[in-house]
């Protein structure tokens, strides 16, 4: 909330946005330049392993490992189509199983985890206290304690080589970090809501669909999108249970090429590289809003 | 970012008898709830019974394919006489020790670095982000892998400067940096944490400290740490449960074998190994019960510490 100090200082003449911090105040002009300067380095250092990628995806093979530069000598679009079809399967599939998994698991953990938040947050029943515990202490579980008995289990329902040993966990509000996201959010909203609600006849299902999912879009948001990174990144869950290359997904496709072509084709993988990568940046870049709140209030990764 | 049990008090029944009505009541609003845990509940029991299981067969010889056969502590005289495993925890505790202070101080720096209503903050904020939201897929991996190889573009800017280097992923000195850079590289996330910290810090406090003559290092550790210390504290037990777990990138960095030498071996690598390629599945869940009482000792040693060096607002 903008406080009346804070908006006298927008209106200053020669400072277009607020102070918000006392340092700023007094900082001289090459102070202040030298930082942008640190600031712009650090950002180039970090960013140009990810140019250089693009770029060399688009190089010829013998230029790729002979020039630092981020912008190829002659553009090569030949990785690309070549690596499309590298594999046994074309890459489409791989995207696709990628995408179907993804999209699954956005679904699953919004409903699920946004279903126990509610509970969590703005209902009361016995065992609330206990469960709500019960939750948390999950969150510090390493996944590996669970790994032999969930695979011995999945594998004797025969839901080895399905997306089934993926997708059911998030239909069961497995991810503890998602509901303690909600939660947060949750209980930001005014109870007088359920209240006022409560008083025009609305029972829970109502308040939950009519007042809290509608409200909960931000929250909805950063999930899905974490969601979908997670899952797109995922490596260890499809290592472990798809076998067969139908339904790999494009982690293990790529892992795929360095098995398969070794260090020969290191334009292919990186064409195909950037095909991976790029859906994340996309998102990133149209939901880092909720992301950064997102990560700001729970500290989620 | 403490977390609170309740927002607000829980209703009490009232203490009269209950009568009939709020009985029934209490009954329907306690169904709601469960209701809307049913998918939890199920979580639970996909966690509770593997849990309890897993427990069980840490004591067991179990191949997958036969019914596991008690052996009581065998898989723990094993473990304390596997040298591998000895090697793959040398290997996590020095990954884990050296990246996680290594990322939180470059969080922590960067972020004391934009906090100060800079402009251009929202760019910059994202391009220090992204790549912790790219760092643990298999792409970087594999592109950490041809950045650092032998005729990678940090042997050619070394070259630059008259510096000869070999593959730093083929050599089991250099293969530990490797991979401790890539963890570095992703300091974005705790640093929007940070960010997000240092805005609470309330502005007076530095103007008070700068009336009575604090200079700007000073202020930083009399006013700025004491005051995000629960977020770095709350950073650096997250940081350590996930790189004491930490599995992709030893895995692809070294096509799965932990190599050269041992040397990208994680904990998470040798688990999988003894579990899914080896099928000593008992000795795989045994292993993962180390790596759980180590976590809990770990997160425990540090909620024990903190005492001494977090500061909450009473």
């Amino acid at each position: 909330m903008a406080t009346i100090t804070e908006r006298l200082t927008v209106r200053k003449p020669r400072r277009r946005r607020a102070v918000e911090s006392f340092d700023e105040m007094h900082v001289k002009p090459w102070t202040r330049f030298a930082r942008h300067l640190i600031v712009i380095a650090i950002g180039a250092i970090m960013m140009y392993p990810l140019l250089w990628l693009l770029a060399a995806s688009f190089k010829p093979d013998s230029d790729i490992f002979g020039s630092l530069s981020i912008w190829p000598s002659e553009w090569d679009f030949s990785h690309y189509t070549d690596a499309w079809t590298a594999l046994e399967k074309p890459f489409q599939v791989f995207l696709l199983n990628s995408l179907l998994l993804a999209v699954l698991s956005i679904v699953g953990n919004l409903i699920s985890c946004g279903m126990a938040a509610y509970a969590f947050s703005r209902l009361d029943f016995r065992g609330r206290k206990f469960m709500f515990a019960l939750m948390l202490s999950t969150l510090m579980l390493p996944s590996q304690v669970l790994l032999v008995p969930q695979y011995v289990i999945f594998a004797q329902l025969g839901w080895l080589n399905t997306y089934l040993p993926l997708l059911v966990p998030t239909f069961l509000a497995t991810n503890a970090f998602f509901i303690f996201l909600m939660v947060q959010f949750m209980r930001a909203l005014p109870r007088e809501l359920d209240d006022a609600a409560r008083i025009d006849g609305c029972g829970s299902f109502g308040i939950f669909f009519r007042i809290i999912v509608p409200l909960c879009m931000p929250a909805f948001a950063t999930t899905a999108i974490f969601t979908f990174i997670g899952s797109w990144n995922e490596f260890f869950g499809p290592l472990l249970y798809l076998t067969n290359q139908d339904l790999y997904t494009v982690p293990l496709a790529l892992k795929q090429f360095m098995n398969t072509e070794g260090q020969s084709s290191w334009g292919q993988i990186f064409a195909m590289s950037v095909v991976s990568l790029a859906p994340v940046v996309g998102f990133f870049l149209a939901g880092q809003k909720y992301l950064i709140n997102g990560i700001a209030t729970t500290g989620l990764k | 970012m403490t977390v609170t049990g309740e927002a607000r008090p829980r209703l009490e029944p009232p203490t009269v008898l209950p009568t009939e009505r709020s009985r029934k009541r209490r009954r329907r609003r306690d169904l709601a709830g469960y209701i809307f845990l049913l998918p939890w509940f199920g979580g639970v029991l996909l966690t509770f019974v593997p849990f309890c299981i897993s427990l069980y067969l840490a004591f067991t010889d179990y191949d997958l394919l036969t019914p596991p056969t008690f052996t009581g502590l065998d898989n723990i005289t094993q473990m304390l006489n596997d040298t591998r495993l000895h090697n793959s925890l040398v290997v996590t505790f020095t990954y884990t020790f050296v990246s996680v202070p290594l990322s939180l101080a470059a969080a922590l720096g960067v972020a004391v670095l934009l906090n100060r209503g800079m402009r251009g903050l929202p760019l910059y904020r994202s391009i220090f982000y992204l790549p912790s939201l790219l760092g643990g897929s298999v792409a970087i991996v594999m592109l950490w892998r041809a950045i650092f190889g032998a005729d990678g573009i940090v042997n050619h800017v070394l070259g630059l400067f008259g510096v000869e280097a070999g593959s730093w992923i083929q050599n089991p000195d250099t293969a530990m940096g490797v991979l401790i850079s890539l963890q570095v590289w992703t300091f974005g996330s705790p640093m929007v944490i940070f960010l997000a910290a240092l805005r609470q810090v309330p502005q007076e406090l530095y103007e008070a400290a700068a009336v009575d003559g604090a200079r700007k290092w000073r202020r930083f550790v009399s006013i700025t740490m004491p005051m995000i210390s629960p977020v770095i504290f709350f950073n650096l037990v997250l940081s350590l449960i996930g790189a004491l777990q930490t599995f992709t990138q030893g895995f692809v960095m070294s096509n799965g074998t932990g190599g050269p030498a041992g040397s990208t071996m994680f904990y998470n690598l040798y688990l999988y190994q003894q579990g899914f390629t080896n099928f000593n599945m008992g000795y795989a869940s045994a292993m993962a019960w180390l790596l759980l009482l180590i976590i809990a000792a770990f997160t425990g040693i540090n909620f024990f510490a903190q005492k001494y060096w977090v500061h909450y607002e009473s």
